[in-house]
């Protein structure tokens, strides 16, 4: 609890009067006609944390990319320490002192720690040799100020994603940046990584850094933040100091409206046992897993990234060979070998990564849709278009897909419309149990309520569901009962109605007893 | 206000200019083989023929057929470099056994060996999940040596030419077109339909677009990836049926080099060797258009290698210009 506790202290600030960076009427373009930003202005304080708040495509991204360089603003004006600065490339960026951090990683697999960390920059001795102990030095005091547990010995490929997000955000020290951009750099960590990264962030700001942090995870925002700057529509909506908003401000500027975040509690009974689950272990990933979903219920399971949830979610799928346990589907023993028979059988699982596992990108919404009930939209093996069509058409209006057409290739749509695209694949093959790992993972906070809502209608409709969540507010907002992992056992089993945050947070992160 | 429909009008203008150049990116290939077909109709005489389109057509049929197989695997995110090596085996076993076992007894035989190679590659790498590069690169030169074992380093031929059925494939003519041409569009027209309006086909196409959400949604990668060695095989054996017949005898490297203009024919005809996309028809219009470069720098007098020179340098012009359509630049920028 100690790192929870330090992060209290971050709050206050004292900002400098001038901005050290200040970007005036930016606009971008992309021919033919999408206009990604439109005059966006704001600025920067030394030693401040301004975090950015934007749904996605609100230009975010594309604002940071105008000021590291990479892409080229149409109209606009940079100033840096209030001189106006021109950059052409990432080099100019980084010599002005600007680093972004990037959200997708750039790092060499097969090289070291240290070499990645120090990649063009490698320290050198006479004649023109690497310093090798100078460069291991370097890199392990640049380790272990961020805490990391590995060597600056090892090889990137050998490390975890989590890790390698450190290595990434450990060559933003090798330099004295004046401005660091972080661009949602906690999608992929643990929560305890996360707070080291905190620390990092803090220990820049008192460095007299400037920072700017763009998430789309409110609670971190209002810990770490000092400002806050929102986008929408590639537009500019206006900038808040964090210690005089909320969380309902902050939603109405970036999407217009208030979000409806209140459920309808049903206290409908729910029908039979679909799915029961007794004892079931593999390997070390997870042991003695046993709990059941009733027909119209929402069980939701929490717990932090590698607490073995997204394990037991493949080996219910037949993506895993169990070594002990069973599996119950309507009172019969399941076994399951392959996904084929998984789906054979009702089970439905909208994976945790869309676009690797839910989608083939290069596809069209409507042959995406059919993939899994292809069975059905021919005859004697040849595809009915009409047929597919239909079934593209039904759970396009159920679902409320945003696409011009079915013939539209999937990568073109929005995180939460391609999201809407794998449900609408499980729910042709009238599942009886679904299982959605992370189903609002990178989705921007519109599109996010819109699917908890369906996951709702669907229990009520008769679905068991199965919701595996590292989102607290997402697991309350959705679940009837919670099942809370931990270090790949169920360390706790609550009722939405009677469980608080803090008996969660209690049970993801210590051993301990059930209780319910 | 005026921004935006300023901004409007533009888009509209840009419109009209990005169809053009969408068309041209998307049929580019077909605007270089007309292109083509008018460079060489210019400077021969003899190019622009209906006799000569017919040779070329039936040259093209050989390399066309194998294309058909090795399409598919290609869509399902694989490739095969067997191919050319299962073409002297086959060629060289039909052609040795139809003396010994008679004609349906030798294609049968054959069949069977030819099917049975495509079924070890198909294992390696749809169940034990091999590279399939290293898996029919290895193949390539496995078969090459069996076939030299086999044929104990000779040449083999048909003794009775003109008194067999067996010729009907390589030199016979129906409705006035040669059989080969009939044998290779048949088979080009299945695979086209089975490929777009079957089950099979969508799912060789969602596998090689991304195995992991194939095999999410319930498909079975390992089965399909066998499936589409087993009928590169096939395809491979029926060309080894014409060219054995066409010749009635074979070289026991009569297929060297054969893996790579069928790999050119797929290029150039634009399905990408990440898998996932392509099509028959696009392989047919590649396979012809080497086949008529072949065929018009013969006829203007260039010697046989000039081919591989002026083969390299469309393929490298197909993919850069593929490249640069998807980019919407020629060139590159920095990093």
């Amino acid at each position: 609890m100690n790192n929870l506790d330090s992060i209290e202290n971050y709050g206050v600030h004292e900002a400098g009067t001038a901005p050290i960076l200040s970007l005036e009427g930016i606009t971008k373009t992309f021919p033919p006609s999408v206009v990604a930003l439109d005059g966006v202005s704001f600025g920067v304080h030394s030693g401040e944390v301004h975090a950015l708040l934007g749904e996605n495509g609100a230009g975010k991204s594309t604002l940071m990319k105008v000021l590291a360089g990479i892409h080229k603003a149409d109209a606009g004006e940079i100033y840096l320490e209030g001189r106006p600065i021109k950059m052409e490339n990432p080099m100019d960026a980084k010599h002005q002192g600007i680093l972004l951090i990037h959200q997708e990683l750039s790092l060499v697999p097969e090289m070291t720690v240290a070499e990645n960390i120090f990649l063009g920059y490698l320290p050198r001795k006479w004649p023109n040799r690497v310093d090798w102990k100078k460069l291991y030095g370097d890199a392990d005091a640049i380790l272990k100020r961020l805490k990391c547990n590995f060597s600056a010995k090892d090889k990137v490929s050998k490390l975890s994603i989590a890790k390698k997000h450190m290595v990434e955000i450990a060559r933003a020290l090798v330099f004295t940046p004046k401005i660091v951009v972080f661009d949602e750099p906690t999608a992929s960590l643990t929560d305890t990584e996360k707070f080291v990264l905190f620390d990092v962030i803090h220990d820049l700001k008192a460095q007299g850094v400037a920072i700017v942090y763009i998430s789309h995870r409110m609670d971190e925002i209002f810990t770490l933040s000092d400002r806050i700057t929102v986008l929408r529509d590639g537009g500019y909506r206006g900038t808040v100091e964090t210690k005089e908003t909320d969380e309902d401000e902050i939603t109405r500027l970036m999407i217009g409206r208030s979000l409806d975040t209140s459920r309808n509690i049903d206290t409908a009974q729910f029908g039979d046992k679909v799915l029961e689950v007794k004892n079931l272990s593999c390997g070390s990933l997870f042991q003695d897993i046993s709990f059941s979903i009733r027909k119209g219920e929402v069980v939701g399971m929490y717990g932090l990234v590698g607490a073995g949830r997204t394990e037991i979610a493949e080996t219910l799928f037949g993506l895993r060979t169990p070594t002990g346990g069973e599996v119950l589907l309507d009172g019969k023993r399941l076994d399951i070998t392959n996904t084929t028979d998984a789906v054979r059988n009702g089970l439905a699982l909208v994976p945790e990564n869309r676009k690797e596992q839910g989608l083939v990108l290069g596809m069209s919404c409507r042959d995406n849709i059919t993939m899994a009930v292809l069975q059905h939209v021919s005859s004697a093996g040849v595809l009915s278009r009409a047929q597919e069509s239909n079934i593209y058409d039904k759970y396009a209006e159920e679902l409320a897909i945003k696409s011009p057409s079915g013939a539209q290739k999937v990568g073109n749509l929005s995180g939460g419309n391609q999201q809407k695209v794998v449900i609408g694949k499980w729910l042709a093959t009238h599942p009886k149990v679904l299982i959605l790992d992370e189903p609002t993972r990178g989705i921007d906070v519109g599109s996010k309520s819109e699917i908890h809502k369906l996951i709702r209608q669907l229990a009520k409709s008769g679905y068991a569901v199965l919701v595996i969540s590292s989102e607290m507010p997402e697991v309350l907002g959705v679940s009837d009962r919670i099942l809370a992992m931990y270090n790949g056992r169920i360390n706790g089993e609550f009722l939405d109605s009677e469980v608080t945050e803090d008996d969660l947070v209690r049970a993801i992160s210590f051993e301990q007893k059930g209780q319910l | 206000m005026s921004d935006t429909i300023s901004e409007i009008k533009s888009g509209g203008e840009a419109s009209l200019a990005k169809k053009y150049s969408q068309l041209l990116a998307r049929q580019g290939i077909l605007v270089a083989f007309v292109l083509f077909l008018v460079v060489f109709s210019i400077f021969s005489d003899r190019f622009l023929s209906t006799d000569n389109f017919m040779t070329v057509i039936r040259q093209a049929s050989i390399i066309g057929t194998i294309a058909i197989g090795v399409t598919i695997v290609v869509i399902g995110g694989n490739l095969d470099l067997s191919v050319g090596s299962l073409l002297s085996f086959c060629t060289v076993l039909v052609v040795d056994l139809h003396d010994k076992i008679g004609p349906t007894g030798a294609i049968g035989l054959m069949l069977v060996f030819a099917l049975l190679i495509g079924a070890i590659n198909g294992y390696l790498i749809g169940y034990l999940k091999l590279n399939s590069l290293i898996v029919t690169l290895g193949m390539l030169s496995a078969i090459q040596g069996i076939t030299l074992i086999y044929t104990g380093g000779q040449n083999v031929d048909i003794q009775n030419q003109e008194g067999t059925w067996f010729a009907f494939f390589g030199r016979g003519y129906l409705w006035g077109i040669a059989v080969p041409v009939l044998i290779f569009l048949g088979l080009a027209l299945i695979a086209e339909f089975v490929l777009k309006a079957t089950t099979y086909g969508r799912k060789v196409f969602s596998v090689g677009g991304n195995p992991a959400a194939a095999v999410f949604s319930g498909l079975r990668r390992n089965r399909m990836v066998f499936s589409t060695y087993l009928l590169s095989a096939f395809t491979t054996a029926c060309a080894a049926i014409i060219l054995g017949s066409r010749v009635m005898g074979s070289q026991n490297n009569v297929g060297q080099g054969y893996e790579l203009l069928v790999l050119a024919g797929v290029i150039l005809g634009g399905t990408s060797l990440l898998g996932g996309s392509g099509s028959i028809t696009r392989t047919i219009i590649g396979v012809l258009i080497l086949s008529f470069i072949q065929n018009g720098l013969l006829l203007l007098g260039y010697p046989y290698y000039a081919q591989w020179l002026v083969t390299w340098a469309v393929i490298i012009l197909a993919v850069w210009l593929d490249i640069a359509s998807t980019r919407g630049k020629i060139f590159t920028s920095f990093s």
